[in-house]
């Protein structure tokens, strides 16, 4: 029987910067992935003639720019392609429409409010002055505060200083910003509903915060922190959909000597006196390896594939405990021509489009939710990729990702059915159809995706797409609950890669590298073998 | 008259926090001058006489908070601080005309809280007792001035030191726990912990008293661990009522300033703080009087106090932004009814009216609740807090008749749809009306009511927002960030001026700590030597 360094359950993006990184450093990796084809959520997939839907997960910022260059994802077929414009329609006048460009940004918004114009930029340098703080801790290992182990208390002492290399001023500000609400901080900067309504949008997605909730600002950064090209806090869509992301990663885990499986569902994790050493299938095979790795997501990971004896009671506690709320829904739409939203020019629709054009608006979408149904006026975030990229549609065809924040995984109304899928994706088609008249009748296909959806075809438990909230209590040494913070669990030698780890969701790949390190830093010290 | 006479200190608004520091600096030795706009010294902690004969708390009506520490220190028992009632217990009013009472006594709660849920019975003592433990760990920075964050003074490394360490001490389970929760909502929490409803509603009720956030909104645990986190007459979370009313408590500290020597000065109200070369120098009566000092404090809110005292026109434009940007939108109406006897239903009860009466019979009640207010609506149905101070203290009402002294959330600041005249008549309507749903013959005992919504608040108190806690306690602004990070050790951007009201840490609440912490640092910087 064979024997791997290392044995990966699930092949997402983070599971497979996992298996490359560690393939890179001379292990043998084998991942093992339940469904029939890698990813995870982010995957292309072709549900009907002709388009390429990505399903789950639709644009790309946020892949750290390390992993890109250490693994030469370009080479192995990522591109990705900004997108310029982000807009809102409104029945309430004009759309507003911005720009990655700061002087067509600064024209465009004037036309709703000089003032909030003349206030952009300084509203986006101090984003980008929280970025700064952020971003080197992305690639780093949280410390444990309770911790008096030299490497804890060094990146404790190492965290100091980068915060207070900041400045006494912004280090006021970023403990403010990671405890404010998104609304409260916009208020501060501009005066018009719709950009304010813009500007918060990506504060909410995929949480079960509303525009006023506390730590909302915080969420806002988590999508400002990427980068495409360089380009500080822009989009893009990788082109044939965001599987392609995944493909490059398994391209490169591959040609470093990693073996990926396909439709290999790891029913358990098989510890042998205190020590994790194998996977067990479901057909029976098992995979033996030194370092067991689960990119899935904490509750996966304690309360389903870890027998339950091998876990202190107090761990299967906080695995309970732990906040993994499904609040997105989707729809993949085939579409046989360009949609046209009103009043909205056409370099907009090759951009993101959201509805909900006021603070009030996305703040009752969530009030709906706080309930159990799903919003009746749902707050959209619309991309159509195949403006920018031909192979996602037929020549003159489009496809259009629809996320919908926000839809709960447990409705007040008892589970989830196909006449409750199919009304939720009627609310949804309903909404845009106020600001797309002839909607309806440009529809060839549709996939609707409830979270419970989610969970099932992709694993997520919950349909949490970032494996778990990110609120400060599930945050840096707290992610996913306070020591197991660093990769590693309570069973020895069985490891964590996935979004429910530092520093979380998005298909960022730094928790599967982070891991990876961890993993070869006990791999070194002999803690592993 | 000692008008001509120069001060070492002037302390704007004579309530609680104002006497509290005048008391700690007149002990000291300086000479001292409280100038309070009302008739009555107090501030929002007065006991008011609403209808002939009937005399409630205007605002806060139990005390929880008020420092063990400030108790000793200024001998508030010798100058006739006493309690009425201690560890008051809680009835939650539920909708079937059941009720749950929460007791001081943990064995009869339990029996109490079994009929409901036996695992909930099972768990509460555990959870709070470490609930409580965890708050204490923070209670003991009550009294600390907080340090500034880059850490560049002694004084402050040791503060952040201590802080460390007392989280340390807690130990590693514990501590992982409160870093956890401490940002956390309470409606997670509570389901982490409980199952039965009317727990939870109690709970939830009390995370969000005085503030403008539902169960749901993170921060709600910050608000029970604030709570918790005082420690009056030896009980943690334990409800008091004082003898004559908050009233009383004042005119202890009032008794002790004056033996302190302290001059205090009613009708006097400041109309602005005299700034001369960036120092504040003196304050200017809305009489037209001028009077100096050396220090000036300021126990109003810190929007009232650097917006309109000082004026944006001394202070840089990022500070007016942040002092514009603290959210004090008041959501809390007090309400008291003047009753000529109990209802007929409480009187066969003794029971019902023993401590205070809730309406928060759940999590999703509470947080509907409110959902209006987010949108500037009197809560359709809003959640109560109810004491019967008169039971305790016979000299609040004539012989046999009764004073109802009633919180009602969410009643807010900002409203949209209505005017403050209509949302006063709402409030009321509505909360006789729940109360009148368990107590059926209440209203025909009603001889007169007072209804204060944040509004009324704001223009009898003086309150900006009608905010209980001069600002909401929210972790964006506590502690190195109240009230604006920066100035969190009582100084602000202007020399001389100082801040020592609830907008300064640790918060709101009857505590006397953000008094008696502003005095410490004024103390510190009269020993040095005067600019020239």
């Amino acid at each position: 029987m064979q024997r791997y360094d290392a044995v990966i359950v699930g092949a997402g993006h983070n599971g497979l910067v996992t298996a490359a990184y560690l393939a890179k450093a001379g292990k043998k990796v084998m991942v093992l992935e339940r469904r029939h084809l890698i990813g995870g959520a982010a995957v292309s997939e072709q549900l009907y003639p002709g388009f390429t839907y990505s399903s789950c997960s639709y644009v790309c910022s946020l892949l750290r720019p390390e992993i890109m260059r250490d693994l030469d994802l370009p080479r192995h077929g990522l591109q990705v392609n900004p997108y310029e414009t982000s807009s809102c329609p409104t029945h309430h006048g004009e759309p507003l429409v911005m720009y990655h460009d700061a002087d067509r940004n600064r024209r465009s918004m004037s036309r709703h409010s000089a003032r909030d114009a003349e206030a952009y930029d300084c509203y986006s340098l101090e984003i980008r002055r929280q970025c700064r703080f952020i971003k080197p801790l992305l690639m780093m290992t949280p410390p444990d505060p309770t911790s008096f182990k030299w490497g804890d208390i060094e990146g404790l002492l190492r965290l100091g200083r980068t915060f207070g290399q900041m400045g006494e001023r912004q280090m006021y500000d970023i403990l403010r910003f990671w405890t404010m609400s998104i609304a409260d901080f916009l208020d501060e900067y501009f005066e018009s509903e719709i950009v304010k309504a813009l500007s918060a949008g990506s504060s909410i997605i995929g949480t079960a915060l509303g525009p006023r909730s506390p730590g909302s600002a915080y969420v806002l950064l988590h999508h400002y922190m990427g980068e495409v090209d360089g380009e500080i806090g822009a989009w893009g869509f990788a082109r044939g959909g965001m599987g392609s992301v995944s493909k490059a990663i398994a391209g490169a885990a591959r040609e470093a000597g990693a073996e990926i499986r396909t439709e290999a569902e790891v029913t358990a994790v098989i510890v042998k006196g205190g020590k994790a050493v194998g996977v067990a299938l479901a057909d029976g095979e098992e995979v033996y390896g030194t370092a067991i790795v689960s990119n899935l997501d904490p509750k996966r990971t304690f309360l389903k594939i870890l027998p339950r004896q091998h876990l202190p009671e107090e761990v299967y506690e906080q695995a309970e405990r732990f906040k993994i709320r499904g609040s997105s829904g989707k729809l993949n739409i085939a579409l046989d021509a360009l949609p046209q939203f009103k009043g909205l020019p056409y370099d907009a629709h090759c951009g993101a489009i959201e509805i909900g054009d006021s603070l009030d608006y996305l703040e009752r979408a969530f009030d709906d939710y706080k309930y159990g149904q799903w919003s009746r006026r749902p707050f959209l975030d619309i991309v159509i990729p195949s403006t920018v990229d031909p192979t996602m549609a037929p020549p003159g065809k489009h496809y259009m990702s629809v996320f919908v924040q926000y839809v709960p995984y447990k409705l007040a109304d008892g589970p989830w059915t196909d006449e409750k899928r199919q009304a939720f994706g009627d609310t949804v088609i309903d909404t845009i159809s106020e600001y797309c008249p002839n909607f309806r009748d440009l529809i060839l296909h549709c996939q609707v995706r409830t979270p419970w959806d989610l969970e099932n075809e992709v694993g997520l438990t919950e349909g949490n797409i970032f494996h778990g909230e990110l609120t400060l209590d599930q945050l840096m040494f707290n992610r996913p609950f306070p020591g197991a913070a660093q990769y590693r669990t309570p069973v020895r030698n069985f490891y964590m890669c996935g979004s429910g780890t530092h520093p979380g969701g998005g298909v960022m790949g730094a928790p599967g590298a982070n891991a990876a390190r961890e993993i070869l830093k006990d791999f070194k010290g002999r803690v592993l073998s | 008259m000692s008008g001509e006479t120069h001060y070492d200190a002037i302390i704007v608004g004579g309530g609680h926090n104002g006497l509290v520091c005048a008391a700690y600096l007149g002990t000291a030795g300086l000479k001292v001058l409280v100038l309070e706009a009302a008739a009555q010294l107090g501030g929002a902690a007065v006991t008011r006489e609403f209808h002939p004969g009937y005399r409630a708390s205007a605002v806060a009506h139990l005390l929880h908070l008020l420092h063990p520490r400030v108790i000793a220190d200024l001998k508030l028992t010798q100058h006739g601080l006493a309690f009425a009632a201690t560890d008051l217990p809680t009835t939650a009013l539920l909708p079937d005309g059941d009720r749950l009472t929460l007791a001081a006594d943990p064995a009869a709660s339990r029996t109490a809280l079994a009929r409901f849920s036996p695992h909930d019975a099972e768990a509460l003592p555990a959870f709070t007792e470490r609930f409580n433990r965890l708050a204490a760990a923070l209670g003991r920075f009550l009294l600390k001035t907080p340090p500034q964050i880059s850490a560049a003074q002694w004084q402050d490394r040791r503060t952040l030191l201590e802080f460390a360490l007392s989280l340390r001490r807690l130990g590693r389970r514990d501590m992982r726990e409160l870093t956890r929760i401490i940002g956390m909502n309470a409606a997670d929490l509570l389901d982490d912990n409980f199952e039965s409803d009317a727990l939870k509603g109690v709970f939830a009720l009390d995370s969000v008293l005085g503030g403008f956030l539902g169960p749901k909104s993170p921060n709600s645990v910050f608000n029970l661990l604030y709570r918790a986190a005082g420690n009056v007459a030896g009980r943690q979370n334990g409800l008091i009522q004082p003898k004559g009313g908050m009233g009383a408590v004042t005119a202890a500290l009032a008794s002790a300033a004056s033996a302190a020597g302290v001059e205090l000065r009613t009708g006097a109200p400041v109309e602005w703080i005299r700034i001369a070369d960036g120092r504040a120098v003196g304050v200017v009566l809305e009489s037209g009087r001028e009077i100096s000092a050396r220090h000036i404090l300021s126990s109003a809110d810190p929007r009232r106090t650097f917006l309109t005292l000082v004026g944006p026109e001394h202070l840089d434009t990022g500070f007016v932004r942040h002092v514009r940007g603290i959210h004090m939108n008041g959501c809390a109406a007090k309400i008291h009814l003047a009753l000529d006897g109990l209802p007929e239903a409480w009187q066969a009860d003794p029971e019902m009216t023993a401590g205070r009466l809730v309406v928060a019979p759940s999590i999703d009640f509470m947080e509907r609740a409110f959902d209006d207010a987010k949108y500037g609506r009197v809560s359709e149905a809003p959640a109560l807090e109810v004491t019967v101070p008169s039971l305790h203290d016979s000299a609040l009402a004539p012989a046999g008749g009764h004073v109802l002294s009633i919180v009602a959330q969410f009643a807010p600041y900002q409203l949209r749809e209505t005017v403050a005249e209509a949302a006063r008549d709402q409030i009321a309507a509505r909360v006789l009306a729940a109360l009148g749903t368990v107590a059926p013959d209440l209203p025909d005992r009603v001889r007169a009511q007072e209804v204060l919504t944040p509004q009324d608040l704001e223009r009898q108190f003086r309150l900006t927002g009608g905010h209980w806690h001069h600002g909401e306690m929210s972790l964006d602004q506590v502690f190195l960030l109240r009230p604006v990070g920066g100035f969190q050790q009582y100084r602000t951007p202007i020399d001389g001026l100082y801040l020592c009201g609830a907008g300064a840490h640790p918060g709101g609440g009857v505590s006397g700590a953000p008094g008696a912490n502003a005095a410490r640092e004024v103390l510190k910087d009269h020993k040095l030597p005067r600019a020239a």
